[in-house]
């Protein structure tokens, strides 16, 4: 067993003996223009089937709703006016305010943040309303909730430190999709949807849906890391908004993209899950947001459960001794 | 300055998952405790010369977890896969190691209960030589179940509490308390219909010592946990059957005192404290669920608790960071 919470590097804690390195995403929101190319590339590379009913959502361009088990990247749509765009770049400065130190070796952040609450942050740009488009995929935890109370050992740890399902080991017991503190990973339903009478020919017919009743979610493409390939989202992704490569990069491109839209006066972005000291570890996914994570579907303070599973476990201890003094304490009194 | 929490979603989605967990697994949730708390009666019995509460607790231990595992099989995505429970030891994982303790339990609680099933049946059980294997192991299969019987009583509550799910999580430190004692008073309710009232007395003291249990532990654990996390535990579907369940553990818990003298008030109280248990964990089960699919649950106590830690000068464990 390896550690439970706090920094490590997740592939040497799983007792791999060969060091790849880590490898992550950086998806920077900033620049991601919603055009669904990853949702679309995941799909078609991973064979995932169709997601529930066609049916729109009423949540801006955002018809697919979250990530699940047939949907490993979710690209969310959020429109916002002049007021909550005030508010996103407020709690920024805030955070930038707040002195979060840099982290990391010091070498490899030379740039303090600016104090900014003395500089003119006006953006050149002011806007009334702006569109937040992120694209969510799982975080690949260097300390995974799924990964930990999975019974089977169907879930685990890559050489490259990336948390995967095993289809033919997963029974579908479910434990995963309650450990799982982002809400990414789901387990299969049959698949059967609803067809709409009007499109018989398109939609009559559906592919046997695979996997079914076993958990799914993202593999940060296994099987094309392996190949050494790019996965399917970040190759499709036309404007880089989906990053790829060594996590240590992956963070350090992150923070200077940071830094550079800090010195732009935009003190809204900040970055998500670039902290190992946050409660699972630091996530292999980094994220640049440009407003609070609950705005875009994601935790603002996830900690992964087994982190306090020590404490369970003795608070457990505890009640069995108590449990087994009761009835040791009812008979001794009917002897008496 | 720390803003103050306050809640924003995405389009009121839910930022955690409920798990896939149908009533089966709260089903097996109070059964499992039927049963590890009727093998301690069992073991009780065996040791005090109490042949029919022995006889009576292990037959009830035998059919609560059988019936129990069928449930948690069933509930399976791949039922036909439940093996793969077995195929290694997690202990990071109390899925896993509840699987382990489960097999352990029954193990033993099947031998004492076929051996009790074959006296039933004046020895026609087709044994041969085994039968007296059989009743030399049955004795010390006794001990083995009462070992794992806490252990399968609590683990359950470890298994919830080590999720995401807010509502579970938030109560991780008592609910194993709330469990055991759920148990306890459940059992002891099972063996007071059971057994007659001469050989039932330290079922009634275990069952008056559960309520007591229970009442305390579910109250310390709604008052310490995140008042917004606990909220579930008061609503809807949940709250009425946790307030329901609160009355009858106490009328099931007046029965018991009353129940040394008369059969009726035994089988009555004792079928208060079986429905007040299953009232429990089916009003745990439900409102973590529904503490799962409402964001609020996950987004406010998530940013209090950021918040107090910033407020104390902790600026360095935060996932969101300024670069």
């Amino acid at each position: 067993m390896g550690q439970l919470s706090g920094p490590t590097d997740p592939a040497a804690d799983a007792h791999w003996e060969h060091s790849h390195p880590r490898k992550g995403f950086f998806t920077d929101t900033s620049i991601c223009i919603g055009c669904k190319a990853c949702e679309v590339a995941c799909k078609e590379w991973n064979h995932n089937p169709q997601d529930g009913n066609l049916e729109l959502l009423e949540s801006s361009y955002d018809n697919t709703g979250a990530l699940g088990a047939s949907t490993w990247r979710h690209v969310a749509f959020v429109e916002q006016g002049r007021e909550r765009i005030a508010e996103a770049r407020e709690s920024g400065r805030a955070l930038v305010n707040l002195g979060m130190p840099p982290i990391g070796p010091p070498s490899a952040a030379p740039a303090i943040a600016p104090d900014l609450a003395e500089v003119d942050t006006t953006p050149p740009d002011t806007a009334d309303f702006r569109w937040l488009m992120s694209s969510d995929v799982c975080k690949h935890c260097t300390h995974a909730g799924c990964l930990d109370v999975c019974p089977t050992g169907a879930l685990f740890r890559t050489e490259f430190g990336t948390v995967v399902v095993q289809d033919d080991v997963c029974n579908g017991c479910g434990t995963c999709v309650a450990g799982c503190p982002f809400g990414v990973i789901e387990r299969r339903r049959d698949g059967t949807v609803a067809v709409a009478a009007e499109r018989e020919d398109q939609h009559a017919q559906h592919p046997a849906v695979p996997n079914v009743g076993i958990a799914q979610k993202c593999t940060l493409c296994y099987d094309r890391l392996v190949a050494d390939e790019t996965p399917a989202c970040a190759k499709a992704c036309p404007t880089t908004s989906i990053k790829f490569g060594d996590h240590d990069d992956m963070v350090e491109t992150a923070k200077e993209r940071v830094a550079d839209l800090h010195a732009q006066g935009l003190t809204e972005a900040r970055l998500y899950g670039a902290n190992e000291l946050d409660g699972v570890g630091g996530t292999g996914s980094v994220f640049l947001l440009l407003d609070e994570p609950e705005v875009y579907g994601l935790p603002p303070d996830p900690r992964v459960p087994t982190a306090d599973l020590p404490t369970m476990y003795r608070r457990a201890g505890v009640a069995v001794v108590g449990m087994v003094a009761a009835a040791a304490l009812a008979f001794l009194r009917g002897r008496a | 300055m720390v803003p103050e929490p306050e809640f924003t979603s995405y389009y009121g989605r839910p930022v955690v998952k409920p798990a896939p967990w149908g009533d089966d697994v709260a089903v097996y949730l109070f059964l499992g405790g039927v049963a590890g708390g009727s093998a301690l009666l069992g073991l009780g019995g065996q040791l005090t010369g109490r042949p029919t509460l022995r006889r009576n607790a292990r037959l009830s231990a035998l059919a609560a977890v059988s019936v129990g595992a069928v449930a948690l099989v069933k509930d399976l995505g791949r039922p036909e896969r439940f093996l793969n429970m077995l195929r290694t030891f997690k202990v990071t994982s109390p899925m896993s190691v509840g699987s382990w303790i489960l097999s352990a339990f029954s193990t033993g609680t099947a031998v004492s209960a076929v051996a009790e099933i074959d006296r039933l049946s004046n020895d026609r059980l087709p044994l041969g030589p085994l039968r007296s294997v059989l009743r030399a192991v049955e004795g010390p299969a006794g001990f083995e179940a009462a070992l794992f019987a806490g252990p399968l009583a609590a683990y359950t509550a470890v298994l919830l509490g080590d999720t995401a799910t807010p509502t579970w999580n938030a109560g991780h430190e008592e609910l194993p308390f709330v469990f055991v004692s759920s148990a306890t008073l459940a059992s002891a309710g099972l063996a007071m219909i059971t057994t007659p009232v001469r050989e039932a007395g330290p079922a009634r003291t275990l069952g008056a010592l559960g309520v007591v249990g229970e009442l305390i532990a579910m109250r310390v654990m709604e008052h310490r946990m995140d008042p917004v996390a606990a909220e579930p535990l008061r609503q809807g579907k949940a709250g009425a059957m946790l307030k329901w369940s609160e009355r009858l553990v106490a009328a099931g818990g007046a029965g018991t005192l009353l129940a040394g003298r008369s059969r009726a008030v035994a089988v009555a109280s004792g079928l208060s404290l079986l429905a007040a248990s299953a009232l429990t964990r089916f009003g745990v089960f439900e409102a973590g669920l529904s503490s799962a699919r409402d964001p609020r649950y996950t987004i406010e106590p998530q940013k209090t608790r950021l918040a107090r830690r910033r407020a104390a000068g902790i600026t360095d464990d935060s996932i969101t960071t300024a670069g």
